[in-house]
């Protein structure tokens, strides 16, 4: 229920239903996009991928907060405090 | 490969298991349980035990679907696979555990057409393919997978193919969590958890968890940078005395969760009065099953299934395992009736069970008296 | 049988039953090839049969792989591949061009390996009764000067080579069947692995205690038979292991580990520090051989174990597959 892996929208289907080409590391999959439909991907979009199935947009800007965060650790509790200010965690 | 390397950083690791270090209270044990068999197999294949200071404990936990798969329904699904007109499609986790006539692969070696598949859409295409058999596909999995499923019934139906089934065994992740702190042996501090299945159920359905357990439980991602993040973050909930839902795994997991996949999954499925888990026994409520109004879909309606019940031995002690009471090596089958290559219990039968991940990736290190790392 | 995948099962097979009725012996380490004395003269021979499905696929077919299977058996013991003989075994109803391709493609595979092809036999069974094409080679070969092969010589401190990425060719066979629907730019690796070898023996022979051609299993399985038959553990370093983008990223998608993939154009030395560094340059020099890297090394704990271990400190038990490594989503 757990492997999913990132890969990148390359190629949205001829026939305009909901598939898409993905591609991780050089290989490419067609990828079923139904469970997006709410707030569907764009070429070029980072997708979470199940079983053949799109399960969530994956957020550049959270991935980058979060190694800023991390290699932030071990600063002063004073810098943390500092970067907090910047809003740059969200709930 | 991007968002995949970044979280498998050294020097961030190194850093971010320092903190770890730092948070930690000393006169402490924390117990920690990952709830999902990908947190169990990412701990392991990425030595995250060897990194972390002796007074954590990682715990392993229930949320592993082929483990808590009764045998049972392993023969129920097989007893299909027999008749010749019918193709037994699964997931690759589901080829080598055993039924009491065996497993699928050996199924497959005896010359039933049973076929691996990576997706429920690839078992719809091979019905479409094969208009003249029927594909049954053995569905397996908790709320992460389940949507798939769902969708894949739903183009059935909308495409007209009627060649092709579902064998439900879809499980829901809740009543497992419930199952654990129900038990009385049960000494957890907090949980990480499954960052998968709440992609789709998003973070609130943990609430009871924090609010009504007091446990803090933070959802995690499955590289290491996010497991460790996630137990980074478990700590300053404790050292401040709280206890709340967070969300580690931003970059993915969404609040209010997948509300398409929640839709898709409630027009196909309803919740079963009750289901059997292997090694944790009737849990009520936590099970799919296929609607009526997709009949038509439902392997269980078309077909009759023989409805096996299968006891494990009585001296495996998954449920203790599942739970967290026993480590796996503490089970008295542990390595020696009951191995990877002959399970005789759930948590061998899936490489991300406990007792098998252990066994595969751990218990030989015990053997290790030093090792020295490069610097 | 899940014996044919090259893991824990296949070898069970070969010690349990093959070994102690036909060789006469079940507690000396096996071999890639055995050596023997015919009137002074020292030759090493061995046999492999060819099973794949598709026959044909992107890199090669199964008429190379025979050729380069064997070559390389007899390569890995130290020995210069000379000649060798075929058989197939074929399936009723088997397209003449699709066998003309597999002998066309025998044909170059022994001319680019400096083999000769020399004897063979055909069988033709009914439909039904074997998929489509199985071949078996056997091969002579004549001892490298030098070159001794003993895993009994191996010492804690000792290095492991890689010839190249590892896992090409069982992901291009994994996606050539087309059941997954995954499309990569990967190619098979296999080629005769004598070159590079040839070229790392004249360099550092002295140096090398033991080879293997990772095939079925891949480079953990070699490494677990070579663990248990030394008594010694083998470190590997992640960060180290060569492996394309490509094969990584099916792995990554389908929960496969590179390390159990199977390989036809590589190959893993045991090399003794003195000598590891001109082994690894002449290896690095030679054609085919510039990915060639040092992936392990040789300790004592624990023991008969291998082992993989991260920049960060973290480690993983690493054994043979069961039988074949399938795709998991969980």
């Amino acid at each position: 229920m757990c492997l999913a892996i990132p890969g990148k929208i390359i190629e949205f289907a001829a026939d305009g239903g909901s598939r898409a080409t993905v591609e991780v590391a050089g290989v490419r999959r067609k990828v079923d996009l139904g469970l997006l439909q709410e707030d569907m991907p764009v070429l070029g979009d980072w997708v979470l991928i199940h079983v053949g199935f799109a399960m969530s947009k994956i957020s550049e800007q959270d991935a980058v907060d979060q190694m800023n965060t991390l290699r932030m650790l071990g600063e002063s509790e004073q810098a943390m405090q500092e970067v907090r200010g910047y809003g740059l965690e969200r709930e | 490969m991007k968002f995949v390397d970044e979280f498998r950083d050294a020097a961030v690791i190194n850093k971010t298991a320092e903190e770890i270090r730092r948070l930690a209270d000393p006169s402490r044990h924390y117990r920690f349980m990952e709830v999902c068999g990908g947190h169990t197999h990412a701990i392991y294949r990425f030595g995250l035990k060897d990194i972390l200071p002796d007074n954590v404990e990682l715990i392993h936990g229930p949320g592993c679907p082929v483990c808590v798969l009764p045998m049972g329904r392993i023969d129920d699904g097989l007893s299909l696979a027999k008749d010749p007109n019918v193709i037994f499609t699964a997931f690759g986790d589901m080829m080598r555990v055993p039924g009491t006539q065996g497993s699928p692969l050996e199924h497959k070696a005896r010359g039933m057409d049973v076929r691996i598949v990576y997706s429920p859409s690839d078992a719809l295409k091979l019905a479409q393919l094969n208009p003249d058999r029927h594909v049954m596909f053995f569905a397996i999995g908790f709320e992460t997978t389940a949507p798939s499923t769902a969708l894949t019934v739903l183009r059935a139906r909308a495409e007209g193919v009627r060649n092709f089934s579902v064998f439900c065994n879809h499980v829901t992740i809740i009543p497992a969590i419930r199952a654990i702190l129900d038990s009385p042996d049960m000494r957890l501090d907090a949980f990480i958890g499954p960052g998968h299945v709440s992609t789709v159920i998003g973070c609130r359905p943990y609430e009871w968890i924090a609010k009504d357990e007091r446990k803090p439980i933070v959802v995690s991602g499955f590289e290491p940078l996010d497991i460790l993040q996630a137990i980074v973050m478990i700590l300053h909930q404790m050292r401040a005395g709280e206890a709340k839902v967070e969300n580690q795994y931003k970059r993915v997991v969404p609040w209010e969760g997948n509300r398409a996949a929640l839709k898709a999954m409630g027009e196909v499925f309803q919740l079963r009065p009750y289901f059997e888990w292997r090694g944790l026994g009737f849990i009520s409520q936590s099970a799919l099953r296929v609607r009526d109004t997709f009949d038509e879909w439902d392997t269980e309606q078309r077909f009759r299934v023989p409805g096996v019940r299968v006891a494990d031995p009585k001296a495996a002690q998954c449920g203790e395992v599942l739970k967290g009471v026993l480590k796996p090596a503490q089970c008295k089958l542990f390595g020696k009736e009951c191995t990877p290559e002959h399970p005789l219990g759930a948590l061998m039968v899936s490489s991300e069970g406990s007792c098998a991940a252990y066994f595969n990736y751990e218990h030989r290190k015990a053997a290790l008296t030093s090792l020295s790392w490069p610097a | 049988m899940a014996h044919g995948a090259g893991g824990k099962a296949s070898r069970r097979l070969v010690e349990g039953l093959f070994a102690p009725v036909l060789f006469g012996t079940n507690s000396e380490p096996l071999t890639d090839a055995a050596r023997v004395s015919l009137n002074g003269a020292q030759i090493a021979i061995t046999t492999d049969s060819f099973v794949v499905n598709p026959i044909s696929f992107p890199g090669g077919s199964i008429g190379e792989l025979a050729v380069n299977g064997t070559v390389n058996d007899l390569a890995v013991s130290g020995s210069r591949p000379q000649t060798l003989v075929v058989t197939f075994v074929i399936e009723a109803g088997l397209s003449t061009s699709v066998l003309e391709a597999e002998v066309r493609a025998m044909a170059e595979a022994a001319q680019r390996a400096q083999v000769k092809i020399v004897g063979g036999d055909t069988k033709v069974v009914e439909h039904g009764k074997a998929d489509r094409i199985y071949m078996t080679t056997t091969g002579i070969g004549t001892p490298l000067r030098g070159v001794t092969i003993d895993p009994r010589s191996i010492k804690p401190g000792d290095k492991v080579l890689i010839s190249g990425p590892m896992g090409d060719h069982g992901i291009t066979i994994l996606l050539a069947r087309g059941e997954l629907d995954l499309e990569a730019d990967l190619r098979s690796d296999t080629r005769s692995v004598f070159p590079m070898i040839e070229a790392m023996a004249a360099a550092a022979a002295p140096g090398i205690r033991w080879m293997r051609d990772p095939t079925r299993g891949g480079v953990a399985t070699s490494l677990n038979e070579l663990a248990r038959d030394c008594g010694q553990s083998i470190h590997l370093h992640e960060e180290d292991l060569p492996i394309h983008d490509a094969v990584r990223g099916a792995c990554e998608l389908l929960g496969l580990d590179p390390l159990h993939i199977a390989n036809e154009g590589q190959f893993l030395a045991v090399v003794s520090p003195e000598y590891v560094d001109s082994a690894l340059y002449a290896l690095q020099q030679a054609p085919g051989g510039g990915e060639a890297r040092v992936i392990a090394e040789v300790r004592e704990q624990p023991a008969a174990a291998v082992l993989v271990t991260t920049q960060y400190g973290g480690s993983r038990i690493v054994d043979m597959l069961v039988g074949d490594p399938l795709p998991r989503i969980c």
